[in-house]
């Protein structure tokens, strides 16, 4: 049984097919990388999963269990935490109390959550940041104190809304890597990117949206090779010319 | 960290050593002040409550409440109301304050904390104007003339006094309670969990936090210890009107008191209540009816120069000048160190 398992999943805004029945499937200890171009459905996708928003057909079912329309705390109470595109630090509060509020959902005493927090910021690299309020952070710090945020409610399945957009080939770099420690920690991961250099190489499978639609779902190395995929993306000439795009391996 | 430890560690914190001895200075009060001046210390102390509960709600969960005047006026009406009807002891009035509060709020914060911002206190504020207006054409508690206490004998029983000093004495254990459950607040899992929800509720919602539940939490506690303030008042002034329980302006009142001391902190409606107190009690002495309305003039005034330059209010603006004392300490004698090194 898998992880998580989207059937016929459709959602429609007014008249505009946002997602339109898309079936996903993640298996327990993958990465999968959800790419697309703008305006695909992506996040919209991802809301949906969270219990954001409510699909009107199709189901989603977490961990064998059909969580279409709970709400967004029970599901992560099950073991789902996810992401934001646009960061959502909580600004006012410093980067430990931030963590924290994620440590406090399995761990009710604050002295617990405390300590779990501290480990959670020294895995991702902020533990020197404890005393800085969330609004000072740069950008990468935000993304990195997100994470650590939902890393510190200890789930089983982690969705990210892009946690590399915005940030220099250095940054990028430590976040791969920081990516490939949550994995090895035994956490499912589902990841939106936009940095196709990045989302190859670290996934085991991709899936690609267009238009709401799930257009190609495989190994990386096909998903690039695939024409439709480069039609989406560069438009009907690139196939012509034979689908140049090509990545690093 | 062992607790004789933190005993030691918070006695070297200037702010502890200044709350001791105002509070040492507080008991001995009714010695130094009496009659009009008393007065005006109790209702300092009772506005320092209601702000301090206010706090809970608007201060740390961000729902700005303009109607708390209603659960501090259910809990004087309770009180009067069952002693009238029922001849009950005041102190069961006041747990039927409490009781009936508690449920006003769950009943309010239910629907009201599906509408965000600006249009939560609008709602709250429409049912504080709801509420006054069926009290005052509710003929068996009073109407629109109000509601006397009958005298009794002077007792704690009795929850009536001759003197003054009793009642003063007996409201400031109230604050020392609210403000308890402030600092038990801030430490605590739902403390964390009502500033998430001020901060950004979508990402609160994203880290397991149930909002409905959480933010009915903060306004019942809110309401039910506004309302015991509200069950000392018609005790203490044996006698309520509308005006007097539900007014707007005392909704307004008690938010101002914590917005401007400074949200979300300990002390800041105490220190909130020490200066809009007296300005209001001092506005309505010197100038009378002919300055009625004055004191709202500067109420307004107030208001805006906290939203443009404090917005954490006075005790926050305190806090951030000791926290930037502190790190410029601490970044000074890292360098020290590491040119001696």
């Amino acid at each position: 049984m898998a992880l998580l398992e989207l059937h016929n999943v459709t959602k429609r805004f007014g008249g505009l097919t946002a997602l339109d029945s898309v079936d996903l499937k993640v298996e327990k200890g993958e990465i999968v990388g959800l790419i697309g171009p703008n305006g695909a459905g992506k996040t919209t996708l991802f809301a949906n999963i969270a219990g954001y928003q409510k699909p009107e057909v199709g189901k989603i079912i977490f961990k064998g269990k059909d969580i279409t329309g709970m709400p967004t705390h029970k599901i992560a109470h099950m073991g789902m935490a996810r992401t934001f595109q646009v960061v959502k630090p909580f600004s006012d509060m410093n980067v430990l109390e931030n963590v924290m509020v994620g440590a406090l959902m399995r761990r009710p005493k604050v002295k617990d959550a405390h300590k779990k927090a501290m480990e959670v910021l020294e895995f991702v690299g902020l533990s020197e940041k404890a005393d800085f309020l969330g609004k000072e952070l740069t950008v990468a710090n935000k993304k990195r104190l997100e994470l650590a945020r939902t890393l510190a409610t200890e789930p089983e399945l982690l969705l990210l809304d892009e946690v590399m957009a915005g940030l220099n080939p250095t940054e990028v770099q430590a976040a791969v890597e920081l990516v490939h420690s949550i994995h090895k920690q035994g956490i499912t991961l589902l990841v939106i990117e936009h940095v196709m250099e990045v989302i190859m190489p670290i996934s085991d499978r991709v899936a690609v949206l267009n238009y709401g639609k799930k257009i190609a779902d495989s190994l990386p190395k096909e998903v690039v090779n695939n024409p439709e995929v480069i039609k989406a993306y560069l438009g009907d000439d690139a196939v012509e010319d034979g689908g140049a795009y090509n990545v690093g391996n | 960290m062992t607790d004789n430890n933190l005993i030691k560690k918070l006695w070297q914190r200037p702010s502890t050593i200044i709350v001791t001895l105002l509070f040492l200075f507080l008991l001995v009060v009714p010695k130094i002040v009496t009659g009009y001046y008393l007065h005006a210390v109790i209702l300092i102390i009772m506005y320092a409550t209601l702000g301090t509960a206010w706090n809970w709600i608007g201060g740390f969960a961000g729902q700005m409440s303009l109607g708390n005047a209603v659960y501090f006026g259910l809990g004087a009406y309770a009180t009067a109301c069952s002693q009238l009807w029922w001849g009950w002891n005041p102190w069961l009035g006041l747990l039927l304050g409490i009781v009936l509060s508690g449920i006003v709020a769950f009943l309010i914060g239910l629907p009201c904390f599906r509408l965000k911002g600006h249009y939560f206190a609008i709602a709250t504020m429409a049912v504080g104007e709801i509420v006054n207006i069926i009290f005052t054409n509710w003929d068996a508690a009073g109407g629109a003339s109000g509601l006397y206490l009958t005298i009794k004998e002077s007792s704690l029983l009795n929850f009536q006094f001759a003197s003054k000093v009793p009642y003063f004495y007996i409201v400031l254990v109230l604050l020392v309670l609210a403000t308890a459950i402030t600092i038990w607040l801030k430490n605590s899992r739902s403390g964390y969990y009502f500033r998430a929800i001020k901060e950004d509720p979508e990402a609160a919602k994203a880290l397991g936090i149930n909002l409905v539940n959480r933010k009915l939490m903060a306004i019942i506690l809110s309401g039910t210890v506004s309302s015991v303030a509200g069950s000392f008042w018609i005790n203490y002034m044996l006698f309520i009107d509308p005006p007097s329980a539900f007014l707007i302006m005392t909704s307004v009142q008690i938010a101002l008191i914590a917005v401007m001391g400074g949200m979300g902190t300990v002390w800041g409606p105490i220190v909130g209540a020490s200066i809009i107190i007296p300005l209001s009690e001092g506005s309505r002495m010197f100038l009378g009816g002919t300055g009625s309305g004055i004191d709202l003039v500067i109420y307004g005034l107030l208001i805006m120069l906290v939203a443009i330059y404090q917005p954490g209010g006075i005790v926050g603006a305190v806090n951030n000048y000791t926290k930037k004392r502190q790190s410029k300490k601490k970044a000074t004698l890292k360098a020290v160190q590491e040119v001696s090194e």
